[in-house]
């Protein structure tokens, strides 16, 4: 069975290789010149002032936060969804049950309004 | 030995070659299409109607300079478009181009290997090429960049949650995860999975959009407000492999969707008596013509439709796509129960 994880070990292989062979042929043949300026992080003209590693919107880390339980929760449904056929009204049942506690755990974070962006 | 390693190696080289003339055939594509919606000629000069642009381009980008801005962090910065590319391509392992065939009196499948787990690979695999934007908008130190990577990764995981959720269905009605047995389903039932699921392919198609950042939803690149969103401060070849990764990115989602909805490497109407001919077209011949299809789709939604408001899409991904996968899976799954007893 773990034979056939090969190939995928051999398509990373190549496709990084060959990433890296683009690179050392471009960089082989570009030409380099400094320039103080050029080299500035780019600002529509106008001279960077702060870090531009800030703070940023809460709303990211609450998006981050709601999908890693719906798509655990997906990962959950996968293998349930390949032995159907032998579950069949068991299953079936298990799974509204599973998905009604989620179903209630996103009616709550919509009322709350951790899905609204603006 | 040969059958473990050389024959891989072999079938390897001519994936990552005919993915990159996709690739520099879809941007040319691509121009033209943009071009002729807006009734202009598009790219002209180079070669009889532009068939040479793509060689040009690569040269191109092969020669300019790479500059590395002063405040970056070194390593990052070329490691993030070393990992979009290869995320990119190791997608393709488990894409099923057409049946098995017989070549040098050796029988060959088209496919790079058939894992059992296929569906869940290219799920896993392909959202792994985040952490190469998202890193690529942090090392560059630059605000447009990072807010480009902030919103590009917001908006994939959003997405991705309704597109996961999406191909349940699929597995109910395959009972697998294989890409090949996903096409046999298809030949045994004598229908595709886009007329048995237009729900899911619909959920499927909107995310692949928003997934590989194309308009409607091109906002982490949105020139008007990000300059060029994560790859602002990007130029020459490490340009190039975002530009490359994006690329073919788009012809994965549209392999998966020509797999999964459209009978991947199978002949249209094999049951119409005088359209039997269409049978005598090879597989993968079928399978590429598939693909540009969707592609063009691609295309054309571009052309098409103006931009989406970031709330806006966040909207359509949280409260209209995610309920209505739920519902599509409750639905599929029930009906499969009333049918099988």
């Amino acid at each position: 069975m773990l034979e056939a994880y090969v190939p995928v070990l051999i398509l990373l292989l190549v496709s990084i290789a060959f990433a890296l062979v683009l690179l050392l042929v471009a960089w082989a043949v570009a030409p380099e010149k400094f320039s103080k300026v050029k080299l500035q992080p780019y600002e529509c003209g106008i001279e960077p002032v702060t870090d531009a590693r800030d703070r940023y919107s809460v709303r990211y880390y609450l998006v981050a936060m709601l999908f890693v339980i719906f798509d655990v929760e997906t990962v959950f449904l996968y293998p349930w969804a390949v032995i159907m056929d032998d579950l069949l009204l068991f299953g079936l049942i298990e799974m509204l049950v599973f998905l009604g506690i989620l179903i209630i755990g996103y009616a709550y974070a919509w009322r709350k309004g951790a899905l609204e962006w603006a | 030995m040969v059958d473990l390693i050389v024959v891989p190696l072999l079938k390897i080289v001519v994936l990552i070659v005919a993915v990159l003339t996709a690739v520099a055939y879809m941007v040319l594509l691509e121009r033209k299409v943009q071009a002729w919606v807006q009734v202009r000629l598009g790219p002209m000069r180079v070669g009889p109607h532009g068939v040479l642009q793509p060689v040009a381009d690569v040269l191109k980008l092969l020669i300019k300079e790479d500059i590395t801005p002063s405040r970056v962090d070194r390593w990052v910065f070329t490691l993030a478009p070393i990992i979009v590319l290869v995320c990119a391509f190791w997608v393709f392992a488990v894409i099923p181009v057409g049946p098995t065939v017989e070549l040098f009196g050796r029988e060959v499948s088209l496919q790079l290997t058939d894992l059992n787990v296929g569906l869940l690979y290219v799920v896993s695999i392909a959202s792994l090429g985040i952490y190469g934007t998202i890193l690529a908008g942090w090392s560059s130190n630059s605000k447009y960049p990072l807010l480009g990577s902030l919103r590009a990764s917001a908006q994939l995981v959003s997405y991705e949650v309704a597109v996961t959720m999406t191909l349940v269905t699929i597995i109910l009605l395959t009972g697998s995860l294989s890409f090949n047995r996903i096409v046999e389903v298809q030949r045994d039932m004598g229908v595709w999975f886009a007329f048995l699921q237009p729900v899911a392919f619909f959920i499927y198609f909107v995310g692949g959009l928003a997934e590989t950042n194309r308009a409607p939803f091109d906002l982490p690149e949105a020139e008007q407000e990000l300059v060029a969103g994560f790859h602002t401060e990007y130029s020459g070849i490490r340009f190039a492999l975002f530009f490359l990764a994006e690329y073919t990115n788009m012809i994965v989602v549209s392999a998966v969707a020509v797999t999964v909805f459209f009978g991947g490497w199978l002949a249209p109407f094999p049951n119409v008596g005088w359209l039997s001919w269409l049978g005598y077209i090879p597989g993968w011949m079928w399978f590429v013509i598939k693909v540009f299809g969707v592609l063009y789709a691609f295309l054309w939604v571009r052309a098409t439709f103006p931009r989406y408001r970031y709330d806006q899409l966040m909207r359509l991904g949280w409260k209209v796509l995610i309920p209505l996968a739920i519902a599509n899976v409750i639905v599929t799954a029930a009906v499969k129960v009333w049918w099988l007893s």
